[in-house]
């Protein structure tokens, strides 16, 4: 197929489209206006339904109704924008109503910075509203991987009858690539029985409910999320290596911070020094596993992760797979600053100097 | 023998848990009796607050979301823009809908949005034990207002089905209780002129009815009632707030 260029938010409303997004609400914020932008102009030749939502707050509320009434629902924001809608997730997750939600990540905390980041990694994969719950998150790092993430992201969402993430950077947003428009495969999914469609003929009425006010239900209902959200992580966890089978600098970064990484990597290979790149492509389900068997390799010697962010937000999730074995260095910046190729080589050949 | 009246379908079987004397359970019924009245008992979509309606979803009888505290009419405009053709209500208590929901109701209602409204003011937090709501009543005693509610402190009470009649996309406010039957027939009236608005597609309808809450007034049923007569309807006035002609 023909590549077309495409500017990343657009590619992502398009890509929507292509996968039977039925409705979008969604409120302007940098860096990711031109996902309401798009979806304002080519939603309604389809008959498909956009509102520009008083804040982004009505718009979480707006995809939970459309999305508990049997629609294929979704809403896009940037940081500021993500935790207002915290409440609103926690409610999709307890009631388990399916929906995308894509955040084109910015520097904060705060107003922040309208340049990319990537400190929402704890809001995305910890749940940022109240109670035990997962949503699953996606992070691509180039535009082709975006347009993939989005379409199968649908299909996720109402497979497991859960809200799915899509994070990128706001440099993923912005940016524009070469993409394919590959036809997706799609998952068999089960009728959605369960939805508030309107009862038409059904005996019982369903209702889209996250309230368990019996304790003994509430931990039943609890129950049967742990094990759904057990499900997940046993069958979506996604990541990529490269060049770590016989690494002594396993470089861990995702989105943009990998691109750079592999780059670095690259000039690093040739100057022969053994670096590999590992990149979680699911933030949740983190590849927990994956990371654990490659760090125990004996020939792995430092762990080196790379975030746009100042403090590190993923090396959680790393130092829980690492367990210990082996150090972990941290490169990161915040503010919509990159890290830089020379950088991270100079970061990684220091820290092997430090170990070895 | 002759039926002369019978429980509608449009309610389950369920035991209502309102307190003795509330207005939630006559208020639901008459919305129950319309839709039934109506022949939407498949079609409709109810989407219920957080307050101490919030089991509404036990005992109406049509498909329901429950929906975050003061968030149903974002949750509705979602359902009814998503599915145009059905009937979209949202019963929605005054801290809910007038406190922590004043956003999404307002533009909601700015919109036009083709759903129904049935706005229960109690001029008190219910569920949570008797706090004060932004439709306590001046010098009205409460948890959070123990010498009875100053402007000073607190402002005025705010008049929703007013404030909402300003709007545009609003084509129908009347304020309504339900203290005695002719009240009750008039209340009915009103929720089914608001649904019938509705299914022509006219734009927002919105029915205020004044309600009572004797367990956190801390009165009888009986006197529950005669207060909200003496006293809430002077400030809160029943009638058509606004009804905008159908353009023709
Ligand atoms: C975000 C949030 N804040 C507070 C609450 C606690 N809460 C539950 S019901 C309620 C007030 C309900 O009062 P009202 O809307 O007047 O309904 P009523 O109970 O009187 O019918 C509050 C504050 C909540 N559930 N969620
Ligand atoms: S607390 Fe008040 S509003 Fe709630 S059920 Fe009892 S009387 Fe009704």
């Amino acid at each position: 197929m023909e590549k077309e260029l495409w500017k990343g938010n657009e590619a992502i409303a398009e890509a929507a489209l292509r996968a039977g997004c039925d409705c979008y609400f969604g409120y302007p914020i940098t860096p990711q206006s031109e996902v309401p932008e798009y979806m304002s102009a080519h939603m309604p030749k389809y008959g498909k339904v956009f509102v520009q939502a008083e804040s982004e707050l009505a718009a979480i509320n707006m995809v939970y109704g459309a999305g508990g009434a049997g629609l294929r629902a979704m809403t896009s924001s940037s940081s500021p924008g993500i935790s207002l809608q915290q409440e609103g997730i926690t409610y999709l997750a307890g009631a388990e109503v399916p929906c995308v939600i894509v955040n084109c990540m910015r520097g904060g905390p705060g107003l922040g910075t309208i340049q990319p980041g990537q400190s929402d990694y704890y809001q995305c994969t910890r749940g940022g509203g109240n109670g035990d719950y997962r949503t699953l998150v996606l992070a691509p790092s180039n535009i082709q991987e975006t347009v993939d993430c989005i379409q199968e992201a649908f299909d996720i969402a109402d497979q497991y009858r859960n809200p799915v993430m899509v994070v990128m950077d706001g440099l993923i947003g912005q940016m524009m690539e070469p993409i394919e428009w590959k036809p997706y495969k799609k998952r068999e999914l089960a009728p959605k029985d369960w939805a508030a469609t309107g009862r038409y003929g059904r005996e019982e009425h369903n209702i889209i409910n996250s309230l368990y006010i019996d304790p003994e239900l509430c931990d039943v209902h609890n129950k049967h999320l742990a094990e759904k959200y057990a499900l997940i992580e046993k069958n979506e966890v996604r990541w990529e290596c490269i060049d770590c089978d016989d690494a002594e600098v396993i470089i861990t970064a995702y989105g943009t911070p990998a691109r750079i990484a592999l780059t670095a990597l690259e000039n690093l290979r040739a100057q022969g020094i053994k670096v590999g790149l590992f990149r979680p492509i699911t933030l949740w389900p983190f590849p927990e596993k994956a990371l654990h068997d490659l760090v125990g390799n004996d020939n792995v010697k430092v762990i080196l992760d790379v975030e746009l962010s100042s403090t590190g937000q993923m090396i959680d999730d790393i130092r829980l797979a690492v367990e210990g074995r082996k150090p972990i260095r941290y490169l990161g910046h915040a503010g919509g600053v990159m890290p830089t190729v020379e950088e991270i080589c100079e970061t990684a050949i220091n820290a092997l100097k430090e170990v070895k | 023998m002759a039926v002369v009246y019978e429980k509608t379908k449009g309610l389950t079987d369920v035991e209502l848990h309102y307190c003795p004397g509330c207005n939630h359970g006559i208020i639901q019924k008459l919305v129950a009796e319309v839709l039934e009245e109506m022949g939407m008992l498949d079609t409709a979509i109810a989407v219920c607050p957080v307050g101490c309606s919030v089991f509404a979803y036990k005992y109406f009888s049509v498909d329901t979301l429950q929906a975050a505290h003061g968030r149903a009419p974002a949750v509705a405009t979602g359902i009814k823009r998503c599915r145009p053709t059905q009937p979209v209500f949202t019963y929605q208590g005054d801290g809910d809908l007038a406190s922590i929901g004043t956003g999404e109701i307002v533009h909601a209602a700015m919109r036009g949005e083709k759903f129904t409204t049935i706005f229960i003011n109690n001029a008190i937090y219910g569920m949570t034990g008797g706090q004060m709501a932004p439709t306590t009543l001046i010098g009205q005693k409460t948890t959070t207002s123990q010498g009875g509610r100053t402007a000073e402190q607190a402002g005025m009470p705010i008049r929703m089905a007013e404030m909402l009649a300003t709007l545009d996309g609003c084509v129908y406010a009347e304020r309504v209780c339900v203290a005695d039957i002719p009240n009750i027939n008039k209340a009915k009236r009103a929720i089914k002129k608001a649904f019938e608005k509705q299914m022509n597609n006219e734009g927002f309808t919105f029915i205020e009815v004044l309600s009572t809450c004797p367990t956190n007034w801390g009165m009888t049923p009986i006197q529950a009632v005669q207060w909200m007569k003496d006293n809430m309807i002077p400030y809160y006035p029943l009638g058509v707030i606004k009804e905008k002609a159908m353009e023709v």
